[in-house]
């Protein structure tokens, strides 16, 4: 068996948190293991907060990494192989979540393009201009935009910007930390389908981080969701949706937003204070939320249970939670 | 009708001889919640920094028409009495919270300056309504987060501690520039329906600009929806949503994902053509090469806004009588 082209293994990340807590620490990822075949596209979604872009960062090296493992290819990136974590670095791009402080601000977004070209080495010279132009259409920016800072650029123009100079490198594993939240429906509809193309075409993984379910659901063939640092539940994106297994996953599907203007707000989806990751509840870290939480999930950390391509941590049976939550997505 | 908070007539914003914002006209009543929609670049955050007068260079300046609030025009006063009205009068959630969050200065900080200023608390109090202005938002721990920079926040969480910021200064009016984009749907719920009770507590008024059109369907009184630096359709939110009179809006609609009816791995519907730029404006109509209706008249004439089943649209053949 070809071993998978993204491998992560019980991957731990915490922040030291400053001012006056230094001996707190931000426990940002507690334990992520996660697989990615090629050509797979994974969708992570999750509350704010939980730890979706400090595991996004982790995996290309960005973040430093407390505990774990992550193989890139086969080779191993994390720990002191530099080997590793070049060759993961050559194959992978990170589409930055702000979009704004990912350009540098002093040079024009074709400067920036030119630049990772450049660097790669793979284009020649005296093709790097038609490339940067090429890359520019594709993510829909008209040729006009080439010469401007980020400065210069709306929110969504700038994004696209970013994706570009993601795909610059033609990376294998692009790992998309809400690349298309600043965009209109029709460029976003654009980029989707581009992403889609490219999976086709060149076998590009994915981890696509988003907190739009309804694209997650059209782009991603998996999907986990984290709470508080730990995936909570994982599995093929339209099996988990329509009939989430996980209480919070549960919440999040009800709580999407629709189009009808007569249907209100959702009442509050998740009463009750937002536990911390500076100081983790004991048990699982959901519990304080939980409508459904038992006397056992106070003191114990429910293990993962896997069933099929299912991955659950709760200890609640699938139909406790499918029938406390009547909404499906559908309109 | 009693008379509106906030009058926008024929705002111009322009970058030397680009015109981003081209004549737009829109009225806020008190308590009420306008939806800004629009694509990407036709000029929405230029107009409401413009309302602000906080534009982002020297170079983009307001160019013509009128901003009244009150007995002032906001186009037309001097800086020293903006100064007054920003925060309190009007306040700003900014698309970028990154970059218009001071890097240096604690989140809670930040918080109880406005409180201090605008509401005359002392340090100590102003710090503690930081803290409960912080929970409200949805942070974690907030006492302990207040002492945070930054930095060490998640995207969503710097976006709720900007919304923090700028509800510390008590606005009467509040411009929300895509404040939600970087929350899950359960915190994106709470932090609308925080808005929603501030506006029945104390009649606050929003312009809220959205790319999620659930998140307009949830919260919007009426809704202006603009394309290349004009506004081509505006009126009632069930309306618009409804039974959209202009092509650009049914396109909009139509192009919600999850709206479609298509399947996983499909491609996502989208209006064929790319959106104009500033310089490169096409005569008549600026929407007319994407549009299915477009006609000889829409390739020469540029529609005026009119009014039309109790709405205002600018097109020349608008989508009356028909059934989406
Ligand atoms: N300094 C500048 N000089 C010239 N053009 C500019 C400048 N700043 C912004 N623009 C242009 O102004 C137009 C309007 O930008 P604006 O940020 O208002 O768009 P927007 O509707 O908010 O878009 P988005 O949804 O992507 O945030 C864009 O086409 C942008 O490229
Ligand atoms: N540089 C840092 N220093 C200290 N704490 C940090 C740092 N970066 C992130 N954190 C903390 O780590 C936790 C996880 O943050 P992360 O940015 O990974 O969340 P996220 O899931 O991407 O959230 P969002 O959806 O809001 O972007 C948060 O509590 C955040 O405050
Ligand atoms: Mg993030
Ligand atoms: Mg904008």
């Amino acid at each position: 068996m070809t071993p998978p082209l993204l491998e992560v293994d019980d991957l731990v990340v915490h922040y030291p948190a400053g001012g006056m807590l230094r001996r707190r620490e931000v426990q940002a990822v507690n334990g992520v293991s996660l697989r990615l075949e090629p050509g797979e596209t994974l969708g992570l979604v999750g509350e704010s907060g939980s730890g979706k872009s400090t595991l996004g960062r982790a995996l290309l090296g960005l973040t430093p990494v407390t505990a774990g493992h992550v193989g890139f290819d086969g080779k191993r990136v994390s720990g002191r192989d530099r080997a590793g974590l070049a060759h993961l670095r050559r194959n992978a791009a990170m589409i930055f979540q702000d979009p704004f402080n990912a350009l540098n601000p002093r040079q024009t977004i074709a400067t920036s393009i030119a630049e990772v070209l450049r660097v790669k080495g793979e284009v020649p010279p005296a093709e790097v201009p038609a490339r940067v132009a090429a890359l520019l259409d594709l993510v829909g920016l008209r040729p006009d935009l080439a010469g401007r800072k980020p400065h210069a650029l709306s929110g969504g123009q700038c994004q696209r910007a970013g994706i570009a100079r993601a795909l610059a490198i033609e990376p294998r594993l692009v790992i998309a930390d809400e690349c298309v939240a600043a965009l209109d429906v029709s460029i976003q509809g654009q980029i989707i389908n581009l992403l889609i193309e490219l999976k086709a075409r060149m076998g590009l993984a994915m981890i696509f981080i988003a907190h739009d379910l309804a694209i997650v659901r059209r782009l991603c063939d998996r999907v986990a969701v984290m709470y508080l640092g730990r995936i909570v539940e994982e599995g093929p994106t339209e099996a988990v949706f329509s009939s989430p297994r996980h209480p919070y996953t549960a919440a999040l599907v009800a709580a999407i937003p629709s189009l009808d203007p007569a249907r209100p707000l959702p009442a509050d989806p998740l009463p009750g204070e937002p536990p911390s990751p500076l100081a983790l509840p004991p048990g699982c870290a959901f519990h304080p939320r939980c409508r459904l939480a038992r006397p056992e999930c106070r003191e114990m950390a429910p293990p993962a249970r896997h069933d099929g391509e299912r991955i659950t941590a709760c200890v609640l049976s699938p139909d406790e939670i499918t029938t406390t939550q009547p909404r499906s997505m559908e309109p | 009708m009693s008379a509106p908070l906030l009058s926008v007539r024929d705002l111009r914003v322009s970058a030397g001889p680009l015109d981003l914002v081209d004549g737009i006209s829109f009225d806020l009543g008190q308590g009420e919640i306008l939806g800004l929609v629009g694509e990407s670049g036709s000029g929405k955050t230029m107009a409401c920094r413009a309302l602000m007068r906080l534009l982002p260079s020297r170079q983009v300046a307001v160019t013509g028409g009128r901003i009244l609030l009150g007995d002032d025009d906001l186009a037309a006063l001097p800086e020293a009495d903006m100064r007054r009205l920003r925060g309190h009068a009007l306040g700003m959630v900014f698309q970028n919270p990154a970059s218009h969050l001071d890097p240096v200065m604690r989140i809670g900080d930040q918080i109880a300056e406005g409180l201090r200023l605008h509401r005359g608390l002392d340090r100590k109090a102003a710090w503690a309504a930081a803290i409960d202005l912080l929970a409200q938002v949805g942070i974690p721990d907030p006492a302990r987060r207040a002492r945070n920079y930054p930095h060490e926040f998640s995207g969503g969480m710097r976006q709720r501690a900007m919304i923090a910021v700028a509800l510390s200064c008590d606005p009467g009016i509040l411009i929300a520039d895509e404040p939600t984009t970087a929350l899950d749907v359960t915190v994106q719920a709470q932090i609308l329906r925080l808005l929603l009770a501030l506006r029945e507590a104390r009649g606050l008024a929003i312009v809220l600009i959205s790319h999620d059109l659930g998140v307009i369907a949830q919260t919007c009184d009426r809704i202006a929806v603009m394309y290349a630096g004009r506004i081509v359709e505006q009126g009632a939110k069930t309306d618009i949503l409804r039974r959209p009179l202009h092509p650009y809006t049914q396109g909009l609609i139509r192009c919600q994902p999850g709206e479609d009816g298509g399947g996983p791995g499909l491609p996502l519907p989208t209006i064929a053509g790319q959106p104009p730029s500033a310089g490169e404006m096409p005569a008549g109509c600026r929407f007319h090469p994407r549009c299915p209706r477009a006609s000889e008249t829409c390739r020469r004439e540029m529609p005026a806004p009119h009014a039309l089943e109790g709405r205002i649209v600018a097109c020349h053949h608008p989508l009356t009588g028909e059934v989406p």
